[in-house]
């Protein structure tokens, strides 16, 4: 990392202050499609702690797979499952709040003191940074860690199978004789939809 | 900027992640709160790959893996929370019983 210490802390401590305020967002908000857009806003700048953290592939991946893959997909989730419902008040829920709290709280102060308490053996020399990342993370991916790489390929596929088959309409025809219809291989075996109706109504089913 | 600086922010986003995770009653909430652990996770490791092993950055390498999957898990997760949503008509975790008893 070629910039001055000055820079590096005090871009970490906005970063890490955008962070904290934006995982805090997520998870107390209200409104879900706030959240997920200030779910974008943690990984962004997660992604920004990495380039402090000299790994500037492994950003570009963060910000491509999480920011533009994983949360499309949750907001594409938070529009198929678009149902302003207020939910039950449930007695004695604030116990389970504050209990919650609690414990999380008591947890951050052990992890912290544990983390400020061990003497971490660092080398205290500034490190011999790699210049090229990429490079290397390619030279580990196809010598030492090829056979999880390549399972990884087979697990994404498995996911994207499992995903469809799980997210696809209706698994079962509930009437087995039913009229003809027409089969190719192409089309899955699922009951066919009743078409949206062609004048008003639109958006209605699920 | 030292290692424990880093280490702090991650478990706080750790922490705040099992808050959400426990507390909402969303379900599409609560996988946003996995993913946020599952990114602190990640920023342990590239802080223990940048200050402990700069050379041979296989702290990195995990990390991508750990990103692989944390993108299936959401893919499943997010069929999952809509195969429910179509059998119950509603996503509060409080009302998702069928197998708890």
């Amino acid at each position: 990392m070629n910039l001055a210490e000055g820079v590096q802390i005090v871009s970490g401590g906005i970063l890490a202050v955008m962070m904290l305020a934006t995982a805090l967002g997520v998870v107390l908000l209200s409104n879900i499609v706030y959240s997920a857009f200030l779910l974008g806003g943690v990984f962004i700048s997660i992604s920004g702690l990495y380039i402090l953290l000299n790994a500037d592939f492994v950003a570009a991946a963060q910000i491509l797979i999480y920011v533009g893959a994983v949360n499309v997909l949750i907001l594409f989730a938070i529009m198929l499952v678009n149902k302003r419902e207020d939910f039950k008040d449930i007695p004695g829920r604030w116990i389970r709040n504050l209990s919650t709290g609690v414990v999380c709280g008591g947890l951050f102060a052990l992890l912290g003191t544990m983390i400020l308490v061990t003497p971490w053996s660092i080398n205290s020399t500034s490190p011999a940074v790699i210049e090229n990342t990429i490079v290397e993370i390619g030279k580990h991916f196809f010598s030492d860690f090829l056979l999880p790489f390549e399972l990884a390929s087979v697990l994404l596929l498995m996911a994207m199978v499992g995903a469809i088959i799980l997210a696809r309409r209706d698994l079962i025809p509930e009437a087995m004789p039913r009229e003809e219809t027409i089969t190719t291989s192409l089309t899955l075996p699922e009951r066919p939809r009743e078409l949206a109706s062609l004048g008003g109504g639109s958006g209605e089913e699920s | 900027m030292q290692l424990q600086y880093f280490l702090v922010l991650a478990a706080a986003l750790f922490c705040i992640g099992i808050y959400g995770l426990i507390t909402s009653r969303n379900a599409v909430r609560v996988l946003m709160s996995i993913e946020l652990m599952l990114n602190a996770v990640n920023l342990n490791l590239m802080g223990f790959s940048n200050f402990l092993d700069p050379t041979g950055i296989k702290g990195q390498v995990f990390t991508v893996f750990v990103i692989t999957v944390a993108a299936a898990e959401a893919a499943v997760g997010l069929a999952i929370i809509l195969a429910i949503y179509r059998n119950r008509e509603t996503i509060d975790m409080e009302q998702f019983n069928l197998l708890k008893w």
